[in-house]
């Protein structure tokens, strides 16, 4: 039997997403746009003259796991430096294509771990990493991703 | 005399799959719907035992293997009722057949500022290859729109054709409504006015009984594989003389009467328009499918389905939150539907793991989802082997992914 995708941490940052906001005077935006399930959102960050991660935010709409996905991103990329998150993106892409195991291997994705399971929902993958396609592509200065 | 679908679902081996360990729910009929033992061993029995090439051979298995696969083009001319089997070309799928008509009659003739028809709720596959044919010619696309029920507006439709419009290509069954467009009127409208018409049957061969004399339609597409037959294998049926006015398609072998580096003369119809070693295998298959649905009776089918549809609108619409999308009186058995407070998607997953196989998504009509302004849709689509047990499993699902989610 596979892990159960709609885990209780999932479920209750679908219904109370953190960060769901647009940031005024954002330095770092960009859309992420899944047309295979109509997933559609906008991730913004606010990067100091130091490269740390001021303020993260989301917007838009789609399934339990992006939504769930991105307000959890959000949270965890507050504080942090761009290259830390560069890093943390390599690390969650790995997890969710079921490449990283969280116990086997040191890693920094902390509560990320809750997506482990999702390789064994491959339809699911590109929900979960929407949110994270989208800060990469707006930290690389891409407009648009497409997870497509 | 009351249908037997127990009798009918023993024919379909997947039918008795199980699926984390529950017995598979399969309502995704109208992406591609399961096949039949007969029409499995038809295909495997031409591997197995008569695989060869067909038009090319004196051998034994070569003329069998063309015996079975011209057999196949007259249980396709019969299905359809057409006038000749000259009228029956092979293609790989619906999609193909409408991308050969766009391009090999729609491109040499077609001029910048001429008009293609099609509705708001087309399939992609009945959108893009016109596209593609307008940035070529310079011809414009005009879309005939729907209404809240997702019914076909049919006077804005009359009023789209005008004196440039040069072809109506629309959907006979809406597959991601369920809609049955009034297809008979359409044509009328379209020939009053001199205009040839292109029925996308992908959805509506599995629904009704198709006639193409008695349409009159001009030309008519369908897929193999929504019907119980093989991939890879779907039909054009075109008027004889707009084939016969139209060059090939692609150029290959078979589609050739003779070749010499100076001049090539193509081949009389059919085989104009199939370059190359076609699908026989799957040609087979697809003959085997439809003698299949022959000898269930279309018209128990039919019926049975609305039965099924009927019972299915009721236990959907009785559950709080569901919304259908689609609600035309006219509909084939298709039921769209969102769910309040739960994404298509997770629901898919959930009721997935109760062992129901939905399709949740856009379903190839983006413009449908917007017009609904929703981003997805989750559709159960059934077949003449689904039953009213299956559809309550779907309901006790659906209430399990309202539990989960406390929607
Ligand atoms: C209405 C309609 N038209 C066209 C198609 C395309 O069929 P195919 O992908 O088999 O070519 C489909 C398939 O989903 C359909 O439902």
């Amino acid at each position: 039997m596979r892990d159960e995708l709609y885990q209780q941490t999932i479920l209750e940052h679908n219904r109370n997403p953190r960060n769901f906001r647009k940031i005024e005077g954002a330095t770092h935006a960009a859309e992420g746009y899944n047309p295979l399930c109509g997933d559609h959102l906008w991730v913004y960050m606010k990067v100091d003259s130091c490269g740390v991660i001021e303020d993260a935010s989301f917007e838009g709409s789609g399934c339990a796991i992006s939504k769930a996905s991105a307000s959890m991103m959000t949270t965890s990329l507050k504080g942090k430096g761009v290259q830390e998150a560069q890093i943390l993106f390599e690390e969650f892409h790995k997890l969710v294509i079921g490449e990283l195991k969280p116990d086997e291997k040191p890693n920094h994705l902390e509560k990320l771990t809750v997506f482990s399971g999702i390789w064994q929902y491959p339809a699911r993958v590109k929900c979960a990493s929407l949110s994270w396609h989208a800060m990469h592509g707006a930290l690389e200065k891409a407009k648009t991703v497409s997870t497509e | 005399m009351t249908f037997d679908v127990q009798k009918f679902r023993k024919d379909f081996p997947n039918l008795s799959l199980k699926v984390y360990g529950k017995p598979l729910v399969y309502l995704d009929n109208a992406a591609t719907t399961f096949k039949p033992q007969c029409v499995i061993d038809a295909v495997s029995d031409h591997y197995a035992q008569g695989t060869s090439n067909v038009h090319r051979g004196v051998h034994y298995l070569s003329e069998r293997a063309t015996i079975a696969f011209e057999h196949s083009r007259q249980i396709v001319q019969q299905f359809l009722n057409a006038k000749t089997t000259q009228e029956i070309i092979f293609t790989r799928g619906a999609t193909e057949s409408i991308n050969l008509v766009a391009q090999s009659f729609g491109r040499p003739s077609f001029k910048a500022g001429d008009e293609i028809v099609i509705s708001h709720m087309e399939h992609h596959s009945n959108i893009v290859p016109w596209q593609m044919l307008c940035q070529q010619t310079g011809c414009i696309l005009k879309i005939a729109p729907i209404n809240e029920k997702g019914e076909l507006i049919l006077d804005e439709f009359i009023r789209l054709l005008t004196s440039r419009t040069r072809l109506v290509s629309m959907v006979y069954v809406s597959n991601s409504l369920g809609t049955v467009n009034p297809i008979n009127l359409i044509i009328k409208e379209a020939h009053e006015r001199g205009i040839p018409v292109l029925v996308d049957g992908a959805q509506a061969v599995a629904h009704q009984a198709v006639d193409v004399q008695a349409l009159d339609c001009d030309f008519f597409v369908f897929s193999g594989h929504k019907i119980f037959g093989p991939t890879g294998i779907g039909v054009l049926y075109g008027k004889q003389k707009l084939l016969e006015s139209m060059p090939p398609y692609q150029g290959g072998g078979d589609m050739i009467a003779s070749v010499s580096f100076v001049k090539t003369a193509y081949n009389v119809l059919p085989y104009k328009f199939e370059a190359g070693t076609p699908a026989i295998a799957e040609a087979i298959g697809l003959g085997a499918a439809l003698n299949y649905v022959q000898k269930v009776g279309l018209e128990f089918i039919i019926d049975y389905k609305k039965e099924l549809l009927a019972h299915g609108t009721k236990i959907l619409s009785s559950i709080p939150g569901v919304r259908l999308i689609g609600t035309a009186p006219e509909k084939a058995a298709i039921l769209s539907f969102v769910l309040e407070g739960i994404h298509p998607h997770d629901l898919g997953t959930i009721v997935d793991q109760e062992g129901v196989a939905i399709r949740t998504g856009h379903h190839c009509t983006q413009p449908v989802m917007d017009f609904f302004k929703v981003p997805a849709t989750a559709r159960a689509s059934l077949s003449f082997y689904n039953t009213k047990e299956e559809l309550n499993i779907l309901a006790k699902s659906i209430y399990r992914a309202k539990e989960i989610f406390h929607a």
